[in-house]
């Protein structure tokens, strides 16, 4: 049962033929079994699930009207505000932080009968590709449980991977859906920028973000997407448009379908597994009757340094909040208070005048050991790349210029979209690698976006689908590979069409890894 | 002192908008609520909400600086203010930066008493932003401790800055004056200090004639003004002690940076604010949560053309039509459109407006003192004072009755007819007054003497005693009568 799609089951669901306590208590079993190895999950609440899926199961046999996703559970990042429920963003500064509100894509699932299954691991505030940047645990790949899941949305990618949820929400701001679909062998559609309602989602990088449907198939994507999209007056960045339906209009068939390759995407750094993944889907598609150009998006290679200045900016803002003053994490005050009583008596005995007018107020030292305490080594180090960046005298040589290069970024999109139809390339450069391969070294780990971070950039769609896996030769086991496909802004119906096409043609997406 | 100097005085004003909800959320705007009970998620900062701009705050905003005689952009955006306190609980304040919403202005002030010739107050910009929340300090406990308020969190604020042209500490009172009238004209704020609805900062530097050239010192800004009457102590102070501070220092603007000062009213000085405080790095940059804002050309020319009658074309219409004093049109428009209103009624129904303008300036403002009580309290209507004024302009009741019967008609609530007869005030009969007249004529031949040898004062003895005879006797006729009797005496 866990191995079908989400839309098969709904099928089930919506006939009777099972029901949604029985499929919820079957994801509840395979969580209980396999997510002290994978660690996917923050938390979940078995009772809380299991009454909703009976709730949504008597209404359904009294023949009341039945939301979109009819009883299916669903996994929400953790950086997704639940009302009444802990939402951490990954971080001990949340560690205890409860939401008094829902955020808009929680509201809709539960209008859309969805039973929420639980809240997935992330790395902190959704900075990082591996989700070892969480404050709690690390979440292991359900394929090598040695490797990473890919990140930020780890968890979100995993659980589908283990089969402990049929549909899944992630939050994409440089590659966070897309990276961990691929590294976990699961469908992550990034939407256009404005698609899905921000409000509810703790923000990284505002102009960046976006919440998006992670699952196995990109037909289950449409479904979830569905419910997700659709502009919001709490969001004044969410865009006032129609909502496709789609799930309507998936399986029309595309004509003269042309698709882009981008020269600067197969330059060195690629894996050739990855490489070689990759140009056999391309293959796909033209036995399929699309035809292939060679395009360039000249500016891309300014991609990664434009996004981490412009993210950073925007974070060391965004996580200004957390001063320990209103919610949160609070460094211990009275211990706070004896460190500096004794400060100030030290300097008092050396008669260091300087000293004591530079010691910190109560107030000062409050904020500084909160925030030292109560946030992990990459948030620190964006708040401080993001606050050197928008610091007087700076601003103009990186805010303001960075913003100028994303322009161009975008205008190399435009260009392209006047050419082709899609973009098609690897998500991620490499597959899933060791556990703390990367964690010593930042700037490999931020390379991991390069091919996905112009997307959001740009504010365009792009989703990754599976595309292969490694032949285990030099990885040990079976790896995913990412095939990113990437579209105009709000073009996700044609995109999710190109996916379906594709899924249609393989089955990559219905591999699942021996747990 | 041996230097003259000119005082050179900017002012920024903070006006919180009259909206009834918050400038990024629904909360409500309403002064006094308990603490933190007008918040919502928006407005807390909670972690993933989200601000939706108050379309209405925008437009108060843009009525004000149409008023203000503003350019007003097509375009402009929000920005982050960034710097931490607790009662910020977002970390950042969401301001105007490089593109506010309005620039290039003017507000014309004017003296009555012409102390100085009226002039035009530039203005830099004003742009809107959101109120901080309030930091309650409670001492009482002995642990100085600090209690957080956010009820004021997110208040729509119009920030007004003015150039540097005020030259004089009245010309500074004059502006806060004619600023805050033209804001309760145009009904965007009750300009309420004692609620922070209104809150001034000063720039303030002097430009001394120095033996080779003007010399600017360091400019101050001044902070904690909480009334116009410590606006203009805090200039005159400020004024001297930059002049001291010169003479013994010789620091000029050019050697010293803008300083931030707090004014201590009960000392009666201003104290420089902690060198922290002094040198933020706000970092500012546009707020990736909002859309710009786009403010086509017809709604502008929209706003413009339902702007109501400001304090400045009133005072000149009520000269023009009424014929009154600078000084009355001005006492009238300080009382607010309400009061302005009445005056024209009791002007036109009695076809007096000078003496419509004595009444409302001297009488009617005396009640409201006297009573402490609005307009809209003031018990007698418009029509029913008309009628007294005009009773008085057209010589049917004299000037000092004609006051008891208005006390009269205050107290008790009536009109002047019923009043008059109350007080048993009737136009007494021609026939009846002359004869009163002659017998007191016959009756006094050593004041008929008195005025016949020119002493004209001395008939002022007749007129109390005609007042004993018949107290509706008007003295002014009385007067008029036995002067002719006895000019026709032999």
């Amino acid at each position: 049962m866990l191995a079908r799609s989400a839309t098969d089951l709904l099928r089930d669901l919506s006939v009777r033929k099972l029901s949604s306590v029985e499929l919820t208590q079957a994801y509840l079993d395979q969580i209980k079994l396999y997510d002290g190895q994978v660690k996917a999950f923050l938390h979940v609440d078995p009772a809380a699930a299991l009454a909703r899926a009976k709730e949504i199961d008597d209404r359904r046999a009294a023949g009341k009207p039945m939301g979109k996703l009819g009883g299916l559970p669903v996994a929400i990042k953790d950086v997704i505000c639940t009302k009444g429920q802990k939402t951490t963003c990954g971080s001990k500064m949340l560690e205890n932080f409860v939401p008094p509100y829902d955020a808009t894509v929680v509201k809709r699932l539960k209008e859309a009968d969805a039973v929420l299954i639980g809240k997935t691991n992330m790395d902190e505030f959704a900075m990082g590709g591996s989700t070892e940047n969480s404050a709690f645990f690390k979440t292991t790949n359900p394929w090598d449980k040695s490797r990473v899941p890919g990140g930020s949305s780890g968890g979100a990618a995993a659980c589908l991977a283990a089969s402990m949820a049929p549909l899944s929400i992630g939050t994409d701001t440089g590659g966070s859906i897309r990276q961990p679909a691929a590294f976990c062998g699961v469908t992550g559609l990034k939407p256009t920028y404005g698609r899905v309602s921000r409000y509810g989602l703790v923000a990284f990088a505002s102009s960046l973000d976006q919440i998006g449907p992670m699952a196995a198939t990109a037909e289950d994507a449409a479904l979830l997407l569905e419910v997700l999209a659709g502009h919001d007056p709490l969001d004044s960045t969410s865009a006032n448009i129609p909502t496709p339906e789609y799930t309507k209009s998936l399986s029309q068939p595309f004509q003269g379908l042309k698709l882009g390759l981008v020269k600067e995407h197969f330059g060195p750094g690629l894996d050739p597994e990855v490489e070689a993944a990759v140009r056999e889907a391309v293959k796909v598609y033209q036995s399929l009757g699309a035809t292939v150009k060679d395009i360039s998006l000249p500016h891309s290679k300014y991609g990664i340094a434009t996004y981490y200045i412009i993210a950073p900016s925007e974070a060391s803002s965004n996580l200004a909040r957390y001063d320990g003053v209103h919610y949160g994490y609070r460094t211990d005050e009275k211990q706070m208070l004896a460190e500096l009583a004794a400060e100030r008596k030290s300097l008092e005995a050396k008669q260091d005048e300087k000293g004591l007018k530079n010691l910190d107020t109560a107030l000062i030292r409050l904020y500084r050991k909160t925030r030292a305490e109560g946030f992990g080594p990459e948030v620190k180090r964006r708040i401080m790349l993001g606050t050197y960046a928008l610091s007087a005298g700076y601003a103009d040589k990186y805010y303001l210029q960075a913003l100028k290069v994303r322009r161009l970024i975008r205008s190399d999109y435009d260009a392209a979209f006047q050419e082709v139809d899609f973009i098609i390339g690897p998500t991620a450069p490499n597959p899933p690698f060791k556990i703390g391969e990367k964690s010593g070294d930042p700037l490999a780990m931020y390379l991991e976006d390069l091919y996905t971070v112009t997307a959001n950039l740009a504010g365009i769609a792009g989703i990754s689908i599976p595309c292969g896996l490694t032949s285990g030769k030099t990885t040990g086991s079976p790896l995913p590979i990412g095939l990113q496909i990437q579209a105009r802004p709000f073009d996700e119906d044609r995109l999710l069409r190109a996916a379906a096409m594709f899924q249609r043609g393989t089955d990559w997406h219905t591999k699942r890894p021996n747990l | 002192m041996p230097h003259s100097y000119d005082l050179i005085v900017g002012l920024e004003v903070h006006v919180q908008l009259q909206t009834k909800s918050k400038l990024f959320c629904r909360c409500s705007t309403k002064f006094g609520g308990p603490p933190n009970t007008q918040t919502c998620p928006v407005c807390i900062g909670m972690p993933g909400s989200l601000p939706v701009m108050n379309r209405e705050a925008f437009r108060l905003g843009l009525k004000t600086a149409i008023a203000l005689n503003c350019e007003i952009p097509q375009f402009t955006k929000w920005d982050r203010k960034q710097y931490y306190y607790p009662d910020l609980p977002k970390g950042y304040q969401i301001s105007q930066y490089d593109l506010p919403m309005s620039q290039n202005g003017w507000l014309e002030i004017s003296d009555p008493k012409k102390e100085f010739a009226a002039k035009r107050i530039g203005i830099i910009r004003a742009h809107l932003e959101e109120d901080a929340g309030k930091s309650l300090h409670d001492e009482e406990h002995g642990k100085a401790d600090t209690r957080i308020d956010l009820n004021r969190t997110g208040t729509p604020l119009l920030e007004i800055v003015s150039a540097p042209d005020m030259r004089s500490t009245k010309e500074a009172r004059v502006y806060l004056t004619q600023l805050r009238l033209m804001l309760l004209y145009l009904g965007v704020s009750d300009c309420n200090m004692q609620e922070g609805s209104l809150r001034v900062d000063a720039n303030v530097n002097i430009h001394i004639q120095g033996p080779s050239g003007k010399i600017a010192t360091p400019i101050v800004e001044v902070k904690n003004l909480n009334s116009f009457r410590h606006v203009e102590r805090a200039l005159a102070y400020e004024a001297k002690r930059q002049y001291d501070v010169w003479e013994e220092t010789g620091r000029t603007i050019k050697d010293y940076p803008k300083q931030t000062r707090g004014w201590d009213d009960a000392a009666g000085t201003t104290l420089p604010q902690r060198e922290k405080e002094e040198s933020a790095d706000y970092r500012y940059f546009p707020d990736p949560d909002l859309v710009p804002v786009i403010t086509p050309k017809a709604e502008v020319e929209e706003v413009r053309s339902g702007l109501v009658e400001l304090p400045a074309a009133i005072r000149s219409r009520l000269e023009k039509t009424y014929g009154i004093s600078d000084y009355d049109s001005d006492v009238i428009v300080l009382q607010g459109l309400p009061f302005v209103a009445y005056f024209e009624e009791v002007a036109k129904l009695s076809g007096d407006g000078k003496k419509a303008s004595n009444w409302v300036t001297q009488e009617l403002l005396r009640i409201l003192n006297d009573q402490s009580i609005t307009l809209e309290q003031f018990p007698l209507t418009a029509p029913q004072l008309a009628n007294l004024v005009k009773l008085v302009a057209g010589g049917e009741i004299e000037i000092t009755r004609a006051k008891e019967v208005f006390n009269d008609m205050v107290a008790n609530r009536r009109d002047a007819a019923a009043a008059m007869s109350a007080l048993g005030i009737a136009k007494v009969d021609s026939s009846e007054l002359e004869n009163i007249c002659k017998e007191l004529v016959a009756a006094n031949p050593k004041i008929v003497a008195d005025v016949k040898a020119g002493k004209q004062q001395a008939i002022g003895a007749l007129l109390g005693q005609a007042k004993k005879r018949n107290p509706n006797a008007n003295p002014n006729e009385v007067r008029r009568i036995c002067l002719e009797l006895i000019a026709k005496m032999p």
